[in-house]
């Protein structure tokens, strides 16, 4: 790694809590962010001199606060921000002093600028947008990329979302518990929201959307950082770290999406694998069960199967019948039947779905389940006609391709395949 | 004698990194443990998952208690170790002078090992 790529590295971590300590002082998104922008000029400079500070953070706050003064005292002639030279001999016990300030604000500063990303006021695709440039630090080229738009048309959406926010008006006093709590849901719900920008990406997509599963791991990892308790945090960083670490086999060379139990095991990230299983049994030791931790429940009984037929899909069909208690949904429903499937046989499945297709009428996986079903239970007409509506509700090619695939199969072994 | 080489780090830090710069890192160690290899001077080395992963059994009450997190909250955490084999602190440093070109930032104790116990082959569970 060279010595930029490193300092650019110690400037991402720092970013979320200098960035949040300097929105308290100012008050305002972007002075805070110039301030951010300018403290990191004077890093990049300083620190390949003079060493990097013990504390990055500490550093970036103390410089960014003087350069923000600064900024603001610009216009009225008063003293401008004292030389390099001197700012980089910052002691460490400055920085220290400094830091203690900060330390006891530290975990509502962070929420707060968290929070104000995924305020209820802006949609999906602002929220999105504003985390990634606000916290993660991402440029506007990568964040348009990524949402495959134009770097105007980002520049504009994240400037409608600042000044969204600003109208808000977020409250800097230190929330109360039940006000916390809110944030907490808000600010996970926005970072599953960023994992799955990525995620559903279809292969085309991958390359500038991968960096949004990252992405969204690190937020998770911010978060549990912050609330290193909380199990429902747990949940959230294990099933990301659990999906995430299956990506590598996800497709297959002709950028046909490859399902689950035919996929490539050994190409899964073991290492994201044991991160993401130790923290669901942390999660679940505290019994206190919620909806992340038992779909990452799910995600890690299928880590565990060694090989798809290893898989406990009766510990998945009871999970997802907890998840459907939890959070009522048809989907949710229609996840349960496919486990039911392969624990109890299609039979069971299908009579799961069949009242669901009022609701799930135009939901492509209903029709794709139905039809795979039908077609385990030999009714070949029936499930031609269902593949035939799932690929006319195909979201991507890879999906209507699968589907086809299966109509293949269909006509190779007719009425006699029972799998 | 052998010494226990403990890697400290910001795992803020090393969390931010790239899968590319993270597979850079681990190359150019790779090419030091190799070398050490060679010299029959490398034992065991791990490196370890973040902290935020960590569980801490404490006895100050009975029976103990399970906590989550790691031991103590530092800025620099434990982030892996190499055991290896020299003949003074001298060449452990030397040793970790290695190490430390090869990874950027951080901090390393070098500490000398009093027991040792590795298992047989057949009686270890292979890692997974």
């Amino acid at each position: 790694m060279t010595e930029s790529n490193w300092i650019g590295s110690v400037l991402t971590a720092a970013r979320p809590q200098a960035v949040a300590a300097l929105l308290r002082y100012f008050r305002n998104l972007d002075t805070a962010e110039e301030a951010f922008q300018e403290a990191s000029l004077r890093a990049l400079r300083a620190w390949p001199k003079n060493g990097p500070p013990r504390d990055a953070a500490a550093w970036l706050i103390m410089v960014g606060k003087n350069a923000g003064i600064d900024s603001v005292r610009r216009t009225s002639r008063q003293d401008p921000l004292p030389p390099d030279e001197l700012i980089s001999d910052l002691s460490d016990a400055e920085a220290a002093a400094a830091e203690q300030l900060d330390a006891a604000s530290y975990r509502d500063d962070i929420l707060r600028l968290l929070f104000i990303c995924c305020h209820p006021e802006l949609p999906a695709t602002q929220q999105i947008a504003l985390a990634l440039r606000i916290v993660s630090g991402l440029s506007v080229k990568q964040i348009a990329r990524a949402f495959l738009v134009t770097e105007v048309a980002m520049e504009q959406r994240i400037t409608r979302a600042k000044s969204r926010v600003a109208a808000a008006n977020v409250q800097f006093e230190t929330p109360g518990p039940a006000e916390r709590a809110e944030r907490v849901a808000a600010v996970a719900a926005m970072t599953y929201l960023v994992f799955n920008e990525g995620y559903t990406a279809d292969v085309a997509e991958q390359g500038a959307k991968a960096t949004l599963c990252e992405e969204a791991i690190r937020l998770a990892r911010i978060l549990l950082g912050l609330y290193p308790t909380e199990p429902e945090i747990m949940g959230l960083a294990a099933l990301l770290l659990l999906q995430h670490a299956r990506a590598a086999a996800r497709f297959d060379r002709d950028g046909q999406s490859v399902l689950l139990d035919q996929q490539d095991r050994s190409l899964w990230n073991s290492k994201q694998i044991s991160e993401g299983l130790a923290l669901i049994d942390k999660a679940v030791r505290h019994r206190q069960p919620g909806p992340y931790q038992v779909q990452a429940a799910i995600a890690a009984l299928h880590a565990r199967a060694a090989q798809a037929t290893d898989t406990d899909w009766q510990g998945i069909e009871q999970l997802y019948g907890t998840l459907e208690r939890m959070q009522p949904s048809p989907v949710v429903t229609l996840n349960r039947a496919v486990a039911v499937s392969k624990a109890r046989g299609p039979e069971a499945a299908l009579a799961m779905i069949e009242p669901l297709a009022s609701k799930l009428g135009s939901y492509f996986y209903f029709h794709g389940a139905r039809g795979a079903f039908l077609k385990q239970l030999g009714r070949k007409e029936e499930a031609r006609i269902a593949f035939d509506r799932a690929i006319s509700l195909a979201n991507t090619p890879a999906e209507a391709a699968h589907i086809r695939m299966q109509i293949d199969t269909l006509q190779a072994y007719g009425t006699q395949e029972v799998s | 004698m052998q010494y226990a080489i403990l890697c400290y780090h910001d795992e803020n830090v090393t969390c931010a990194w790239s899968k590319e710069e993270d597979d850079a890192v681990m190359a150019k160690l790779g090419v030091v443990m190799e070398k050490l290899t060679k010299q029959g001077k490398l034992g065991p080395v791990a490196r370890l998952l973040p902290t935020t992963a960590a569980t801490t059994l404490r006895k100050d009450r009975e029976p103990p208690i399970v906590i989550d997190g790691p031991f103590a909250e530092t800025k620099e955490q434990l982030l892996g170790f190499y055991i290896v084999d020299c003949a003074s602190l001298e060449e452990a440093l030397d040793i970790t002078r290695e190490l430390a070109a090869a990874n950027p930032g951080g901090a390393y104790e070098i500490r000398p090992v009093g027991f040792f116990f590795e298992p047989p082959r057949s009686q270890s569970r292979a890692a997974s």
